[in-house]
């Protein structure tokens, strides 16, 4: 047997396969190659962080304070210097990236349970449920965010726990607003009618044959949330009611190098211009996915 | 109309009691407010006598009643810390907010809808990447991060602008443009593409076929059409910014309602956070309203949904 892929003439004639297609799609997306190469860069940082890592992120040197990055005249020893108690800022960077991702991973996956539950009941089965869906999504979307997230953490005491489920507890909104929309026009659609009409069980439905068609706005809508929720952390530490020290997060870590920011911008520049850089990718990885998935809808 | 109107009013009233629900158990996560407020040296008679003084020893759903019947007065009780009416001392840093959040807003819109419309005429032009890069680096953009890099390079190393405060107009210069920066994205990519479908509508070939100007067929024909949702975005990202403020104050040291509500909950005084949390609650409620509002009058297709 001959495969399009190999035997010239008969690829001219059939043209490329939609494996080809995508592929080609995927990889003469530059938003999409840069996104995804910076995304999985941080991913193998953080998964490899303790053999990466030069020194404890935890260690404290009273010797070794504030001691500057290589590029403005400080030592290989630690290049990009050390922080007001003396710790490794690399060490810091590298096990920074942990909390960052572990939170916008974690909080990506039960805001994507909670909202794509919602959102999929609301648009495939419309009427009450749809109306007790929006009545909820409406009732989120009026919480102001940042606020209701400090004053839990405040409350409940900033642990890496109770970020993530008040964090994953509050940003369902948009999975919930996408998906509901997009349940709404597959419902229409002949295959969900024919499966309906031989008597398949609605979570038969549900999971076969709608889930399959709205997973690519599931997956955009995942990276964008997850860029969302590293943000807010972020925020949230910097305002010193997120993540607690000496837990190594971006957002503290600016937030440490605040007070020394007149003398050593560097302390602040570096964990946010990190920072900056992952949710960056993420975000390019997203509206990449959602060209690949979706070419029609290219705006 | 009218019925439009009516039913989103009720939606609205509905959404408001319960995110006063809400903002009013978010005191009870805690466990024992009374034992929260005493401090961890209080002695059990002194808790006792707290939870009498505030009326913690009633049942949760008369305490709400309480509340939201005094809240509607205007009345939010006294602040732990301050020992002051809460609703003045949320009235008082309202306006510093409220400025804040229009400044942020006008230099949203004046930025993102030019150069929406610019990026939209000329597609894949150089001002149409530079547009794409401005919003996907703003969404990007820890807030924070930034507000302190302008202080660096605008209050610390040149000198022209007041890091912190909030004496002068130019104080509010850098606060500005951290906040507008943050809804620019979102109003210039859904004006380019409102521009972008109304450009290839019939009625502008229309206008071009009977030899309009382009300039009028760009502004009395196209952006007037395109210029719709993204009104009612923007009053919809005027309720998300005052929530959102709260960053932006306290990195700039503005004493607004953001800064108010970050003391508050510094301090543990729930008073003040659930009144807080309660009006600006409120604030994104009556902007969307507003929004649906006037989407419905300027649009008839919309008051069928």
């Amino acid at each position: 047997m001959t495969d399009a892929t190999t035997d010239p003439l008969l690829a001219e004639i059939t043209g490329p396969t939609p494996g080809q297609l995508l592929r080609r799609r995927i990889f003469g997306h530059q938003g999409l190659l840069i996104g995804g190469f910076v995304v999985a860069l941080l991913v193998l940082v953080a998964v490899f962080a303790p053999l990466l890592a030069p020194h404890d992120p935890y260690a404290q040197s009273l010797m070794a304070r504030m001691k500057p990055p290589v590029f403005l005249g400080g030592s290989w020893d630690h290049p990009l210097g050390t922080d007001h108690l003396g710790r490794d800022y690399l060490s810091r960077l590298i096990y920074g990236a942990r909390v960052s991702l572990l939170i916008g991973l974690v909080t990506a996956v039960i805001s994507g349970l909670i909202g794509t539950t919602m959102g999929v009941c609301a648009g495939y089965f419309g009427g009450r449920v749809d109306a007790v869906v929006t009545f909820l999504i409406n009732v989120r979307l009026a919480m102001p965010v940042v606020l209701v997230a400090l004053a839990v953490v405040a409350i409940l005491g900033g642990s890496l726990t109770v970020m993530i489920s008040v964090l994953g507890l509050l940003l369902w909104d948009r999975f919930a607003v996408v998906l509901r929309a997009a349940t709404r026009q597959v419902r229409e659609r002949e295959y969900v009618a024919a499966a309906q009409a031989i008597g398949a069980s609605t979570p038969r439905i549900l999971l076969a044959e709608i889930m399959p068609n709205i997973i690519n706005n599931l997956i955009v809508v995942v990276t964008l949330e997850m860029a969302h929720a590293i943000l807010l952390e972020a925020a949230l530490s910097f305002l010193g009611l997120g993540v607690q020290p000496p837990t190594p997060s971006w957002g503290l870590m600016v937030s440490e190098g605040k007070n020394m920011m007149l003398f050593e911008p560097w302390l602040v520049l570096i964990p946010g211009a990190v920072l900056f850089v992952l949710v960056l990718g993420i975000n390019l990885m997203g509206d990449g996915l959602r060209d690949v998935a979706a070419p029609e809808n290219r705006s | 109309m009218f019925q439009f109107i009516l039913k989103r009013l009720g939606l609205a009233i509905l959404v408001a009691f319960t995110v006063s629900f809400i903002s009013f158990s978010l005191l009870f996560l805690a466990g024992d407010p009374a034992a929260a407020l005493a401090g961890e040296t209080a002695s059990g008679e002194d808790v006792e006598a707290l939870r009498e003084l505030y009326g913690f020893d009633r049942p949760m759903l008369v305490q709400y009643g309480d509340w939201l019947f005094s809240a509607m007065r205007g009345d939010f009780g006294e602040s732990y810390y301050f020992k002051l009416p809460v609703a003045s001392l949320i009235f008082d840093r309202l306006s510093v907010t409220m400025t804040l959040g229009v400044c942020g807003i006008a230099f949203a819109l004046l930025t993102a809808v030019p150069l929406g419309v610019l990026a939209a005429i000329r597609p894949n032009s150089l001002i149409d990447r530079f547009a794409l890069f401005l919003s996907v680096a703003g969404q990007a953009l820890p807030s924070f991060w930034f507000g302190l890099i302008l202080i660096v390079v605008f209050s610390i190393k040149l000198g022209w602008l007041p890091p912190s405060g909030t004496a002068t107009w130019r104080h509010f210069i850098m606060p500005t443009i951290v906040l507008g920066y943050y809804a620019m994205p979102a109003i210039m990519r859904l004006t380019r593409a409102g521009m972008l479908e109304v450009l290839s509508s019939d009625y502008i070939r229309t206008a071009r076929a009977k030899g309009a100007p382009e300039m009028r067929v760009m502004f009395k024909h196209a952006l007037r059409n395109a210029i719709i949702p993204v009104v009612s975005l923007a009053a919809v990202q005027m309720g998300f910014m005052l929530g959102g403020s709260i960053v932006v104050e306290s990195i700039f040291a503005l004493h607004g309602a953001g800064y108010l509500a970050w003391e508050s909950i510094g301090r543990n005084d729930l008073p003040t956070v659930q009144a807080l949390i309660l009006i600006f609650a409120m604030f994104y409620i009556v902007f969307t309203f507003l929004s649906d509002v006037l989407n419905a009058w300027l649009d008839p297709r919309m008051r069928s949904s």
